[in-house]
């Protein structure tokens, strides 16, 4: 039982990072890739290691697992921030089916 | 206090990670936490209080579910905008004003914005952040900031500020 | 089950091969460096996968390690995409 919840988790895990990695793949320009990759690579990572916690329960490893998740959130969100802005200052182009930009005054 | 706090902090940390009470480990963990404490203590919690008030910690368990709920939605959304064909993007940077004066309430809604569904966010300056979102529903600035901070906003405002 | 783990682990490994492709193929630097910052996420996974097959923990003490470095890392490529000195 306990090993069938584990399983189905990583296996949850494994198809987000999939659909990151199509993303990441598939679009457009730097920022969406940016975007699809970061969302469903780092959800898909903390899905896995809650199945790591459910596979060995409370314990070491366990607690190892739950404290590497926080860690996780916070470390792809600022880098993923970090690099759209050094993207931005460094003058890449966004896709020519952009209807907005509003940063461009506050960079000028 | 400051220095209190992330040294307990930290000794929470360690105990978690290691997860093993013998005397040695604890007095490793002690010397660990007390030179971080020294070295990074006076970057971190202004005002220690807030940790002692519970209805602080209510609001917290509230936005984490209600975090963890947009999350999963995210993933759904960027899995039908990839796999679809014709892949329905319409993206562009929009300005959103935040109300958060705290630098730390003010990381946490950056944070919330980049994982939920289509948005992330790129800088903050003073007052407004810039926003890269993948589909623009509205170009009305009041109707896309509700959008966009959601209920973030009033929660962290709640527990952070 | 284990031979079910063993796919999931290819899977993974395949999709850092995609990382790898975005880095090689990628038409500007910041594309590259969004692929350097995803295979640094993709391998915990892997660490996360291989506790579960050997359960061993300390595997997981090499994915904190890592999740980390590869932040300190891409906060790095960040800075010198801006223009920034490192000491800003």
């Amino acid at each position: 039982m306990n090993n069938m919840g584990a399983i189905i988790l990583i296996s949850v895990g494994v198809l987000f990072n999939i659909f990151g990695c199509i993303g990441l793949i598939r679009l457009p320009d730097m920022y969406n890739r940016l975007q699809a990759a970061t969302k469903c690579v780092t959800l898909g990572c903390c899905s896995i290691l809650l199945g790591v916690l459910v596979h060995f329960g409370i314990g070491s490893a366990g607690f190892r697992a739950l404290m590497a998740i926080p860690i996780l959130f916070f470390t792809a969100t600022v880098a993923a921030h970090a690099l759209a802005r050094g993207a931005y200052h460094f003058g890449t182009k966004m896709d020519e089916r952009s209807v907005k930009d509003d940063y461009r005054e506050a960079v000028k | 206090m400051r220095y209190v706090t992330v040294f307990i902090l930290s000794m929470i940390f360690w105990l978690l990670i290691t997860f093993k009470f013998t005397v040695p480990n604890i007095a490793a963990g002690a010397i660990a936490s007390a030179i971080t404490a020294a070295i990074f203590g006076r970057y971190y919690f202004h005002n220690v209080y807030k940790f002692l008030q519970p209805r602080r910690w209510l609001w917290f368990v509230v936005y984490l579910v209600t975090f963890i709920w947009a999350c999963i939605k995210a993933n759904f959304d960027v899995a039908y905008r990839v796999l679809h064909p014709a892949m329905p993007i319409k993206p562009g940077i929009v300005k959103v004003k935040t109300t958060l004066r705290s630098e730390f309430a003010r990381t946490l809604l950056a944070n919330s914005i980049t994982m939920t569904p289509g948005t992330i966010t790129v800088d903050i300056i003073g007052d407004e952040m810039y926003i890269h979102w993948i589909y623009i529903r509205s170009e009305d600035p009041a109707v896309y900031t509700r959008m966009v901070t959601g209920r973030f906003e009033e929660y962290i405002k709640k527990f952070a500020e | 089950m284990t031979s079910f783990l063993n796919i999931l682990l290819y899977i993974q490994i395949a999709l850092c091969a995609a990382c790898l492709y975005r880095i090689i193929r990628g038409p500007t630097i910041p594309d590259r460096m969004v692929g350097i910052d995803i295979f640094g996420i993709l391998v915990v996974g892997i660490c996360g996968i291989i506790t579960v097959q050997t359960g061993q923990a300390f595997i997981l003490d090499i994915g904190i390690a890592w999740v980390i470095l590869s932040f300190i890392g891409t906060l790095t490529l960040a800075k010198y995409l801006s223009g920034k000195k490192l000491n800003e």
